[in-house]
């Protein structure tokens, strides 16, 4: 056998194994839970126990087996589950009250499942409002300060809006309301952290806390989300500051197919080892505030001074884009969310422009037409009014809606804090400044409620 | 007429990347720990890359005493020893890196 590899292919797939941080951010594991639905709760709960623990069991061995064959760290293990507002509806009384406490011991149930198991989160406690809200949809809606409350790994999204569909702006109104009693109920807001309302969600994203198991999904799926900002940087800075912004765009293409075929191949191993079909991959540039690790300092090495500068929206458009086609050349399964995230208190390069007042709200709304999620963890002052959360989260709806394309709120209100004060969170939420947002009233826009229209683009017929 | 016993088994192959500021030792001190540990050298290749000499080996660990988890473990420690950075990896990933 004879080398096929020239030595500097070789040298720089080792670099990026061993100093770049390329890792694989998320093997998830997706599971169907609409075989478990019941009428009686107490049998729900027991199916959906065992389900979960069935499948799930070898997750944390074979994946850790992987990433010893590998060499590439595996960092975050998780679950997603169906929406539980699919799977909790049957069991619930028409007795709101009753029904809200049906859905904390469920949320604790699969809290204390995800402990068991050692992932670090399990996802999916939501459900889909696009066009109106349900009785279950307003119970489960009703619970979610007490579900976020009382449990550590549970992690909850909301569907509020699609291109079919339009803005249910009823649905906004509420989350308003509802995000401010989370973060009052919790430490530093940090409750909020777990929850992200969309505009058309995808049904296969394995990051957190978004990730939900779509009934149009198989039984069970193994999803992948690999990441590497390090990786791209590096490659930006290794050449030339004069390199065109075309010349530029078809490296990072390059440095994307590269970790995205790592990426399948260890994904692919992985759900053969568990016996379980492998999804897709999401190839999402995420950010972590390990140093080197900021999705910031790629667009301020691609030349702004600072991010958050003119520029950085046509910047982050250049990244996700290329980062997408490289990914889609690179393997037929890619899907999620797959581009680049801006998370700002998981960012240090964001933080750092946040303080500065160089990055505000404004300008990351911007940048989330260009990017894959949205306006993601984001503190805002803990007495900011309830329809301005319900402003930013319509904004951010309308940009998702028009453009035919996911976008996500995920906002911590954190509670006695102001502008400019700093907020720590740790772990895997990072800390961060709180931002400002504008005082000027939105109340009449959101109290007028009712669904705002799908775009004219939708009606394709 | 000699047999010759043919090994049948299919190759397990990877690939170690050797860097470091000079050379003395490095063939040496790495082979004879690959030859401790049954893995077999297939080809070597070597550059110069900036400050840096990059070797790099192909071995096949198909009748390895110990999985990739422990030959990485013993590769590290001969590479503290002899001032080399030693990583080894599945021949895999590169295939998957780069070739389209």
């Amino acid at each position: 056998m004879f080398l096929k590899y020239s030595v500097e292919e070789i040298f720089e797939t080792a670099k990026m194994l061993s100093t770049e941080n390329f890792d694989i951010r998320t093997v998830t594991l997706g599971i169907n839970l609409l075989p478990c639905v019941s009428d009686d709760f107490e049998k729900l709960c027991d199916l959906v126990e065992k389900k979960i623990l069935n499948t799930a069991k070898d997750l944390i061995n074979k994946t850790n087996k992987i990433e010893e064959k590998y060499g590439v760290p595996i960092i975050n293990k998780r679950i997603t589950v169906t929406p539980v507002s699919l799977v909790l509806g049957s069991s619930f009384i028409n007795n709101s009250k009753t029904d809200q406490e049906k859905c904390v011991k469920f949320a604790k149930l699969l809290d204390g499942i995800a402990k068991k198991l050692k992932v670090d989160f399990i996802g999916g406690f939501g459900g889909f409002a696009e066009k109106g809200l349900t009785y279950a949809d307003q119970v489960i809606i009703e619970s979610l300060p007490e579900v976020l409350a009382q449990t550590e790994r549970v992690c909850s999204f909301y569907s509020l809006a699609s291109s079919k569909a339009g803005i249910n702006m009823r649905a906004v109104a509420k989350f308003g309301l509802i995000i401010h009693k989370i973060s009052k109920k919790t430490k530093q807001g940090v409750g909020c952290a777990k929850l992200v309302l969309f505009a058309n969600a995808v049904s296969d994203n394995p990051f957190m806390a978004g990730g939900f198991h779509g009934h149009s999904e198989a039984d069970a799926v193994i999803n992948i989300g690999i990441s590497g900002p390090g990786v791209v940087r590096k490659m930006i800075e290794k050449n030339p500051k004069d390199l065109t912004l075309d010349r530029l765009a078809n490296l990072i293409k390059q440095v994307a197919f590269k970790i995205t075929r790592a990426g399948e191949l260890i994904g692919r191993e992985v759900a053969k080892e568990l016996g379980v079909k492998f999804g897709i991959i999401d190839v999402s540039l995420a950010p972590t505030i390990k140093v080197g690790d900021s999705v910031a300092q790629i667009l301020e090495a691609m030349g702004l001074e600072m991010v958050g500068t003119h520029g950085t929206t046509a910047a982050l458009y250049l990244l996700t884009d290329a980062v997408k086609k490289g990914g889609v050349m690179a393997s037929q399964s890619i899907g999620g969310l797959s581009g680049a995230f801006i998370p700002v208190s998981e960012d240090i390069n964001m933080v750092k422009s946040a303080k500065e007042k160089v990055l505000n709200i404004d300008k990351l709304e911007a940048m989330t037409s260009v990017c894959s999620v949205g306006l993601d963890m984001i503190a805002i002052p803990g007495e900011t009014k309830t329809t301005t959360i319900s402003g930013i989260i319509a904004d951010e709806m309308a940009i998702g809606v028009a453009n035919h394309k996911t976008t996500g709120v995920r906002l911590v209100p954190v509670p006695g804090k102001k502008t400019g004060e700093y907020v720590k969170w740790g772990g895997l939420f990072g800390e961060t400044v709180i931002m400002s947002v504008h005082h000027e009233s939105s109340d009449e826009f959101i109290w007028r409620k009712g669904q705002i229209p799908p775009p004219i683009t939708s009606f394709r017929n | 007429m000699i047999r010759e016993k043919r090994d049948l088994k299919p190759k397990d192959l990877a690939i170690i990347t050797i860097i470091g500021k000079d050379r003395t030792g490095v063939v040496a001190h790495v082979s004879q720990a690959l030859y401790e540990e049954n893995v077999n050298i297939e080809d070597i290749s070597q550059t110069i890359m900036g400050n840096n000499f990059v070797m790099v080996m192909l071995v096949d660990l198909k009748n390895a005493k110990k999985d990739i988890s422990g030959l990485r473990k013993k590769l590290e420690k001969v590479g503290e020893k002899i001032g080399q950075q030693i990583q080894i990896q599945n021949e895999k990933i590169f295939e998957s890196m780069h070739r389209v």
